[in-house]
C-alpha cells in the first residue's frame, strides 16, 4: 500500500461505454485499465474478473469479483463487486464451524448482507485468480500465493455452505473468460527478478494456449525457463503426479530461487543440528543436482499431450505453481536425508533415524493441505505415519549407496521416475513418504526462521521496535482474601468489575439503543456523553459494548469492531490518529500520514468493512487551536460510507458550545446525554450491590458514607475509597482476630481522614515562632487594613509580640527561614525570596482559621 | 613511665574519638537512612499495611505523604520499605520506581525513567528508545496487560510530588492513578510532598482517581520528647567497641540533657523550628568540636554551635564593611527614615553623605565621588542594596532607584557590635563610626583613602567568620 501511494496510478476505462442509464446518468463499461507510472505497466481488468481490493490493512487486501463497472454523474468511477471472505475476516468463533484447517489461499464466497458492494474503482489493486473447487477437492499447491485463491464454500454470516452449482459454474465461467482475454494489453516488460513469478505464470498460460510453440518460448526465455516448460510437459505425461525427482529437478530449473532456498536450508540445518551433529552444506548438493540436471536435458523431452480438461489452462498454471513451490521445499528433504545418512554412518543405526523420523512425522502432518490430502486418502493419519516411516527408512537405505556417486544418483532418480510411472500404488506411497517429512518441515521452518533472527548476534542490541510490552510476573502468587473484611475490600476496589451497573439502567439503555440502531442500519453517528468525574460514564459505555459484543456473537446485531482512545493517554491530540489507525489495522505511521489513511478509509465508499465503534474518552483533551482533530473525528461519521459510530465522553455538559467551533459542534450533532452525579440512595445501592452477600458493613455506616459523598461530589470512586479505608480502620482497630463489621465510628474516622482540612493541624503543630509569625501577620493585616504585607513589616510586629511575651526575638535570617518554611507548606503565599525583606506575604487560609487554630493553644 | 601511659591513653582515646565521630556523623548526616522515627508510629503502621496489601494481595493503591520539610517523610518511607523487604514474600515481588520532581521535570523524561527502572524491553543498556508517544503507549500497554493476581506489583515513589502536578495535562499522574483504579497491573503510587494544598492542584479527573489517602507527618512532639530525641541522637550505641568510653560518653549526654544552659539552647531552637534536621545540624557542629584533648561535649560547645548556627547572615556581612561603606548604609537608613522606605538613588545617598561630611569635616575624610561610587557598587554586589528595576542603558548608574535590604535593627546590631569583635576582624584602626544618631560623640578616625584595596583583606576575614 505504501508503494502504491508513492507511485501514481491511473485508472481509466477500457473501451467505450457499453450502456448508459439516462435516469441515473451512469455509463457502464466492460473493463478498466490500471496504469502504474512507476513500473510503466498497464493492466486491463474486465468484468467478471477477480480483483484484490484495498482494505484497512495493507497486508490483507480483500478479494472480490467485478460484476459491474460504471461512471456516475459526478464522473466518479464505481465498481460493483461480489465479495469473497478470507478466513481472517470470519469471526473467530465462527471458524470452528468449518471443522477443518483452512489455508491462507482459500476464500469463501461471501453472501453476508450488509456489506456495501459498491466501491470506488481506485481501491482495486490488481487482478487475481479465484478458482472454484469442489468441497472434496484438495487445494493444489501453488507458488503464487498472493495471486491465486480457491473457493470451495460460501459464507453467509452464520454458516458455511457448499457452493451451489450455479455459482460454481459461474465462477468457472468467469475464470475462463478472464483467460480468454487477448493479452495484447498485458505487457510483459520484465523489470526485475521479482516480476519473474508472474512471468512464469504467463509463460505457462501461453504455452497451454498455443500448444506447440515451445520453440518460440524457448527463444524468448532463458534456457532454464525452457527446460522448466519441458519439465512441466514431462510431468503432464505422468498425469500431473508429482514425484520427488521432478521436484528436485525443478529446484535447479529456477536459479532465481536458489538464494532463498539456500537461506532456508541454513535454517533447516540449524534445526537439524539439534538432532544430528552434522553439517551439511548446500553447495555439494547443488552441484550434485546440476549433474543430474544436464542428464535430464540430454534426455529427450516427452511430448506434451494436453488433456481435454475444461480448465486446462488454469490447471497448467496451477501445476506450474505447484512445481516451483515444491522446488523451495525439496532441499529440506534432501538435507534430512543426508543428515540421516550421516547419522547412519555414525553407526547410530536405525534407532536415531526412527527417532528423527518419528519426530518429523509427529510434527503435525495435518497442517498443510498436501498432507491433508494424504491423510484423507488413508484411513488414519497413524497408519500413514507408520508407512511413511517405513518408506523413509527404505529410501534412506536406498540412498545410502546411491549417494556414493553423483552419476548413480541421477540414474536412480530416473529409476524412481519410471518406478512411479509403472506402479501407481508405489507411487502414492513414495509421494506420501516424501510429502510428509516435507510438509512437516514446512511449518517448523517458518517459526524458527524468525527466532534465530531475533536472538542472533548477542553482541548487537535488540531492536526495541518489536519489543513486547510486559511487566515481569510475580514470583509468589497473590494471596486470596482470607477474612470477610478483606473480601469486602477487594469487592469495593474501584477496579473490581461488578456484575451489574446499578443506577445507570436508563443511560445504559439509551446508549445501547443508539449504538444498536446504528449498527443495524449500517450507518454512522456521534453521541456526546458528559458528566462529572466518577459518575460511571466510561463504565457504562464499556458495559454497553460488552453487551453488544455478546449480542454480535449471538448474531443479534451485525459484528462490529470496537476501539477506544483516551485523550489523557495521548501525548498530543494528533496522536489520536496514530492510535486509531494502529488499533484498526496494526500499522504504525506518523500522525499526518495516519490522518490521511484514516480519511481515505472512512471517506472512500467501498471496501467492505465492519462498523467501527470508537470511544473517545476525555474528549476535551483533543482540543487544538484549529480543532482539526475534533473536526475530523466528528466529520467521518457523517460520511456516507464511513460506518463509524463515535461515543465521545467528557466532563462538561456544554463542551460543544464552550470550546468547539461551530462547524465542529454542528457535526457532533445533538445526540447528547449527561450523567447526573449519584444521589445518596444510588450510592448506597452501588455499595450494597458491590458487597453483595458479604456482610461487612452496618447499614447506617453505608448510608453515612453515601450521604456524605453525595453532598460533596457524588463521585462513586470517592465513596468506594472511603468504604475501603473504613474496612482498614476497622481491621486495624480489632486486632484480636474477632470478626467485626464496619461501624459508624470507623466510617467517621475514614471520612475525617480524607476530608479534614490539613491546615489547622499544620498550624497547631508548627513551632512557637512560626505561630508567632502567623500572629504577627494577622496583626500587620489588621494594622494596615490590607491583606498583604512585606516581611519587614511582619518582622517588626513579630519583635513586638516577642517583647510582649518576654521571649528572645529572632534575627532576620530566622524570620526569613520561618517565612519560607511556612511558604513551602503553602500556609503562606510568598514571593520569590530574592527580594529579602521586601518580599510580600499573604495568607493562604482565611484569617479566621488561623485565629481558630492559634486560640486553642 | 607515666608519660608513656598518658600517650597510650591518648592513642586509645584517639581511636575512641574517631569511632564516636564516625558513628555520630553517620547518624546525623544520613538521618533518613539510619535514623530512628520519632512520633510517627501510627503513620508507619498505616503505610506498612498499605504496601503489604499491595505486594501480598496485589491491591492497587495511591497515597500521599504530606508534611513540612525535614519532618521525616522520606525517612518514614525508607523505614517501611526496609522492614517490608525483610518479608521474604515481598522481597522478590516488588518493583520499585523512584521519581523525583526535581529530576523528572516533564512527563517525557519521567516516562523514560520509569521504563528504564522497570527494565522493559524497549530499554537497551540505559537508553530508552522511541518517541514520547511511543513510550507512553508502550508503557500503558505493558501495564494494561497485567492483572491483579499474576503480575508483579509496581511501587511508584514520586518525590517532590507537587512538581509533577505542573506537568502538561497531568498526563503522568492521570495515567498512574488510572491504572491504580483499574484492573491492570497492581501499582501503588506514593507521593511525597510538603504542600498542604496539593489536592487543590489536581485536575478534577486526576483528583477523582486519587484515592484520597493522605498520611500526614507532623512534628507533633513537645519539648520533653525533643530533649529525649536529643539524648537518643547523641548517645552511643550499646555495641560501641570501647565500653567504658561509651559509658562515660552516655553519662555525659545524660548530664547535658538536664543542664540548664543546654536546655535553654534546645528550647530556643525548639521554638524556632521543630525540624529535626536543624537539631542534627546543631549537634553536628558540636560533635565536630570533639577532639582527643576535648573528649566530651560540653554545654558551652552546644551554646557556641547554636550561636554559629543561628547567626544573622546579613548582619554578618555588615560587620565586615569599611567605614565608608557603613557611612553610606547609615545615609541610606537616614533616607529611609525620612522618606518612609521610598526608594533612593546613589545621588541622594551621596548628597546625604556630603551633608554629613560638611558638618563633621574635622572627623571624616572627604572621599571623592568615584570612590564613594565604588563603595556603593560594592554594597550592590553584596546585595545589601538592590535596584528595584533592571539596570537599563538609558538610566545613569547614579540615578538608578535602589532599596536597602537591611532592617534598622540589623544596622544597629552591626554598629553596636563589641570592639573586640572588630579587633578580631583586623580592623583595629577603624574607629567607632560617627553616626547621626550619636552625633555628640567623636571617636578617633583614620582616613581611608584606598577603599578598593582593602577589600581583598576583608573578604578573607569574612570567610573566617561565617
Amino acid at each position: 500500500m505504501n508503494t502504491r501511494q508513492q507511485t501514481k496510478i491511473i485508472y481509466s476505462w477500457y473501451g467505450k461505454p457499453t450502456s448508459s442509464d439516462r435516469k441515473l446518468r451512469t455509463l457502464q463499461y466492460k473493463g478498466i485499465i490500471i496504469k502504474s507510472e512507476r513500473t510503466r505497466t498497464e493492466k486491463c481488468i474486465q468484468l467478471g474478473e477477480f480483483v484484490l481490493i484495498e482494505g484497512e490493512n495493507a497486508d490483507r487486501p480483500f478479494v472480490a469479483q467485478l460484476l459491474d463497472l460504471y461512471e456516475d454523474g459526478a464522473q466518479q468511477k464505481h465498481a460493483v463487486v461480489q465479495w469473497f471472505s478470507h478466513i481472517t475476516e470470519i469471526p473467530q468463533n465462527k471458524r470452528k464451524l468449518l471443522k477443518r484447517e483452512v489455508s491462507c489461499q482459500e476464500v469463501f464466497f461471501d453472501q453476508v448482507s450488509g456489506y456495501d458492494n459498491d466501491i470506488a474503482v481506485e481501491t482495486i489493486i490488481e487482478s487475481v485468480l479465484v478458482i472454484p473447487l469442489h468441497p472434496k477437492e484438495e487445494l493444489p499447491i501453488t507458488l503464487n500465493k498472493e495471486k491465486i485463491f480457491y473457493v470451495k464454500q460460501s459464507w453467509d454470516g452464520k454458516c458455511f455452505k457448499a457452493l451451489s452449482s450455479d455459482t460454481f459454474s459461474k465462477l468457472k465461467e468467469a475464470n475462463r473468460k478472464g483467460d480468454g482475454v487477448p493479452n495484447s494489453l498485458n505487457s510483459f516488460v520484465p523489470l526485475d527478478i521479482s516480476s519473474m513469478k508472474e512471468e512464469t505464470k504467463k509463460v505457462a498460460r501461453s504455452v497451454m494456449k498455443t500448444k506447440n510453440v515451445e520453440v518460440e518460448i524457448e527463444s524468448k526465455h532463458s534456457a532454464s525457463k525452457s527446460s522448466l516448460s519441458k519439465e512441466r510437459h514431462s510431468q503432464r505425461v505422468a498425469n500431473g503426479i508429482k514425484t520427488p525427482t521432478a521436484r528436485k529437478k525443478l529446484q535447479l530449473n529456477s536459479p532465481t530461487r536458489l538464494p532463498q532456498s539456500k537461506l532456508l536450508d541454513c535454517d533447516v540445518l540449524e534445526l537439524l543440528d539439534d538432532d544430528f551433529d552434522s553439517i551439511v552444506t548446500l553447495e555439494p548438493s547443488a552441484a550434485k543436482r546440476k549433474v543430474k540436471f544436464t542428464g535430464i536435458l540430454g534426455s529427450p523431452p516427452k511430448m506434451p499431450c494436453p488433456d481435454d480438461d475444461s480448465n486446462s489452462v488454469s490447471d497448467a498454471a496451477e501445476h506450474q505453481q505447484r512445481f516451483s513451490d515444491t522446488t523451495r521445499l525439496s532441499p529440506y528433504y534432501s538435507n534430512v536425508q543426508k543428515s540421516n545418512e550421516k547419522a547412519k554412518n555414525l553407526n547410530s543405526k536405525n534407532d536415531t533415524i526412527l527417532n528423527g523420523l518419528q519426530e518429523l512425522g509427529s510434527l503435525s502432518p495435518v497442517l498443510t493441505p498436501r498432507s491433508r490430502r494424504a491423510c484423507a486418502q488413508k484411513t488414519s493419519a497413524l497408519i500413514a505415519q507408520q508407512i511413511s516411516l517405513l518408506n523413509m527408512i527404505e529410501s534412506n537405505q536406498k540412498e545410502d549407496f546411491l549417494s556414493s556417486s553423483d552419476g548413480s544418483y541421477s540414474s536412480s532418480s530416473e529409476e524412481e521416475d519410471s518406478d512411479v510411472l509403472c506402479s501407481p500404488e508405489k507411487r502414492t506411497k513414495a509421494s506420501r513418504t516424501f510429502s510428509i517429512p516435507k510438509s512437516s518441515r514446512k511449518p517448523s521452518v517458518h517459526t524458527p526462521a524468525k527466532t534465530p533472527k531475533k536472538t542472533s548476534l548477542p553482541g548487537t542490541p535488540k531492536t526495541p521496535r518489536n519489543a513486547t510490552p510486559e511487566i515481569p510476573r510475580r514470583s509468589h502468587a497473590a494471596q486470596k482474601p482470607a477474612s470477610m473484611l478483606e473480601e469486602a475490600r477487594l469487592r469495593l476496589h474501584v477496579s473490581a468489575i461488578p456484575e451489574s451497573l446499578p443506577c445507570r439502567e436508563e443511560e445504559f439503555q439509551d446508549i445501547y439503543n443508539f449504538v444498536e440502531s446504528k449498527l443495524i442500519d449500517g450507518t454512522g453517528g456521534c453521541m456526546y456523553i458528559s458528566g462529572v468525574p466518577g459518575t460511571g460514564k466510561t463504565a457504562t459505555v464499556h458495559e454497553v459494548i460488552r453487551c453488544l459484543q455478546q449480542a454480535a456473537e449471538n448474531d443479534d446485531v451485525p459484528a462490529f469492531e470496537f476501539i477506544e482512545i483516551n485523550g489523557m493517554k495521548l501525548t498530543d491530540p494528533h496522536q489520536a490518529y496514530v492510535q486509531i489507525l494502529e488499533l484498526l489495522t496494526g500499522q504504525k505511521v506518523t500522525a499526518t500520514h495516519a490522518a490521511t489513511l484514516l480519511a481515505k478509509l472512512f471517506c472512500t465508499p467501498g471496501p467492505k468493512r465492519k462498523t467501527t465503534v470508537l470511544i473517545v474518552d476525555e474528549l476535551d483533551l483533543l482540543w487544538t487551536r484549529k480543532q482539526n482533530v475534533m473536526y475530523n473525528l466528528f466529520d467521518w461519521p457523517t460520511q456516507k460510507h464511513s460506518k463509524l459510530i463515535i461515543l465521545a465522553i467528557a466532563n462538561t455538559m456544554d463542551l460543544p458550545e464552550r470550546i468547539m467551533m461551530n462547524r465542529v459542534a454542528s457535526r457532533l450533532g445533538l445526540t447528547r446525554m449527561s450523567f447526573q452525579p449519584y444521589t445518596y440512595k444510588q450510592l448506597q445501592q452501588i455499595i450494597s450491590s458491590r458487597l453483595n452477600s458479604v456482610k461487612a458493613f452496618e447499614e447506617d455506616a453505608i448510608q453515612l458514607v453515601s450521604r456524605k459523598v453525595a453532598a460533596l461530589s457524588g463521585d462513586a470512586r470517592r465513596c468506594l475509597d472511603i468504604c475501603r479505608r473504613a474496612t482498614e480502620i476497622c481491621e486495624f482497630a480489632s486486632q484480636k482476630n474477632i470478626p467485626e463489621i464496619v461501624r459508624m465510628a470507623h466510617v467517621t474516622e475514614a471520612i475525617d481522614e480524607m476530608f479534614s482540612s490539613p491546615y489547622i493541624s499544620a498550624i497547631r503543630n508548627a513551632s512557637l515562632h512560626e505561630q508567632i509569625f502567623l500572629k504577627a501577620i494577622l496583626a500587620e493585616f489588621r494594622r494596615a487594613g490590607v491583606e498583604e504585607a512585606t516581611v519587614q513589616q511582619v518582622y517588626h510586629q513579630h519583635i513586638s509580640l516577642c517583647r510582649m511575651e518576654g521571649m528572645q526575638s529572632p534575627t532576620v535570617s530566622d524570620i526569613m527561614s520561618i517565612c519560607s518554611r511556612l511558604g513551602a507548606c503553602r500556609l503562606l503565599l510568598v514571593e520569590s525570596s530574592n527580594k529579602y525583606l521586601h518580599m510580600r506575604v499573604r495568607l493562604n487560609i482565611s484569617q479566621d482559621d488561623v485565629m481558630y487554630a492559634l486560640k486553642d493553644e | 613511665m607515666s608519660k608513656r601511659k598518658s600517650k597510650e591513653s591518648i592513642s586509645t582515646n584517639g581511636e575512641c574519638i574517631s569511632q564516636v565521630q564516625k558513628v555520630l556523623r553517620e547518624r546525623l548526616c544520613y538521618h533518613y537512612a539510619t535514623g530512628k522515627l520519632f512520633g510517627i508510629e501510627h503513620q508507619y503502621r498505616h503505610l506498612l499495611e498499605l504496601l503489604k496489601r499491595t505486594t501480598i494481595h496485589g491491591e492497587s493503591n495511591s497515597a500521599l505523604i504530606i508534611g513540612p520539610r525535614g519532618s521525616g517523610k522520606t525517612a518514614l518511607l525508607n523505614h517501611v520499605l526496609k522492614d517490608l523487604m525483610e518479608i521474604k514474600q515481598v522481597k522478590e515481588n516488588l518493583l520499585e520506581v523512584r521519581l523525583n520532581g526535581l529530576l523528572q521535570t516533564n512527563d517525557k523524561v519521567a516516562l523514560k525513567e520509569i521504563t528504564r527502572q522497570l527494565r522493559l524491553e524497549n530499554v537497551v543498556g540505559d537508553k530508552v528508545f522511541g518517541s514520547f508517544a511511543e513510550n507512553l503507549a508502550f508503557l500503558l500497554e505493558a501495564l494494561r496487560k497485567g492483572n491483579r493476581t499474576s503480575s508483579c506489583p509496581v511501587l511508584f515513589i514520586l518525590d517532590e510530588f507537587d512538581l509533577f502536578v505542573h506537568h502538561k495535562n497531568q498526563t503522568l499522574l492521570y495515567n498512574l492513578f488510572d491504572i491504580s483504579q483499574s484492573a491492570q497491573t497492581p501499582v501503588t503510587v506514593i507521593g511525597l510532598t510538603c504542600r498542604r494544598d496539593i489536592l487543590e492542584l489536581f485536575e478534577k479527573r486526576v483528583k477523582s482517581r486519587f484515592s484520597h489517602r493522605q498520611i500526614y507527618v507532623l512534628n507533633s512532639f513537645d519539648f520533653k520528647q525533643y530533649v529525649k530525641i536529643f539524648k537518643e541522637q547523641l548517645s552511643l550505641p550499646a555495641d560501641f567497641p570501647d565500653e567504658t568510653f561509651a559509658q562515660k560518653w552516655n553519662n555525659n549526654v545524660q548530664h547535658l540533657s538536664v543542664d540548664k544552659t543546654v536546655n535553654d539552647v534546645l528550647q530556643s531552637l525548639f521554638h524556632y523550628t521543630k525540624d529535626l534536621r536543624s537539631l542534627h545540624f546543631l549537634l553536628m557542629l558540636a560533635v565536630s568540636n570533639v577532639t582527643v584533648h576535648h573528649p566530651l561535649i560540653t554545654a558551652s560547645d552546644l551554646q557556641e554551635a547554636s550561636k554559629q548556627y543561628r547567626m544573622d547572615s546579613k548582619a554578618n556581612i555588615v560587620h565586615g564593611l569599611s567605614v565608608l561603606e557603613i557611612c553610606l548604609i547609615i545615609a541610606m537608613k537616614h533616607l529611609n527614615d525620612v522618606y518612609e522606605g521610598e526608594p533612593f538613588n546613589f545621588q541622594m545617598v551621596y548628597n546625604e553623605f556630603q551633608k554629613f561630611i560638611q558638618r563633621k569635616a574635622h572627623c571624616m575624610y572627604n572621599f571623592e565621588k568615584p570612590v564613594v561610587m565604588k563603595a556603593f557598587e560594592h554594597l550592590l554586589q553584596l546585595e545589601l542594596v538592590k535596584p528595584i528595576e533592571k539596570p537599563s542603558v538609558r538610566t545613569q548608574r547614579e540615578y538608578l532607584l535602589m532599596k536597602l535590604l537591611l532592617d534598622n535593627t540589623q544596622i544597629m546590631d552591626a554598629l553596636q557590635a563589641p570592639a573586640s569583635f572588630r579587633c578580631k576582624q583586623g580592623m583595629q584602626e577603624v574607629p567607632r563610626i560617627p553616626v547621626w544618631e550619636e552625633e555628640g560623640e567623636n571617636k578617633g578616625k583614620t582616613p581611608l583613602d584606598d577603599v578598593p584595596e582593602r577589600r581583598s583583606g576583608r573578604f578573607t576575614q569574612k570567610t573566617v567568620t561565617t
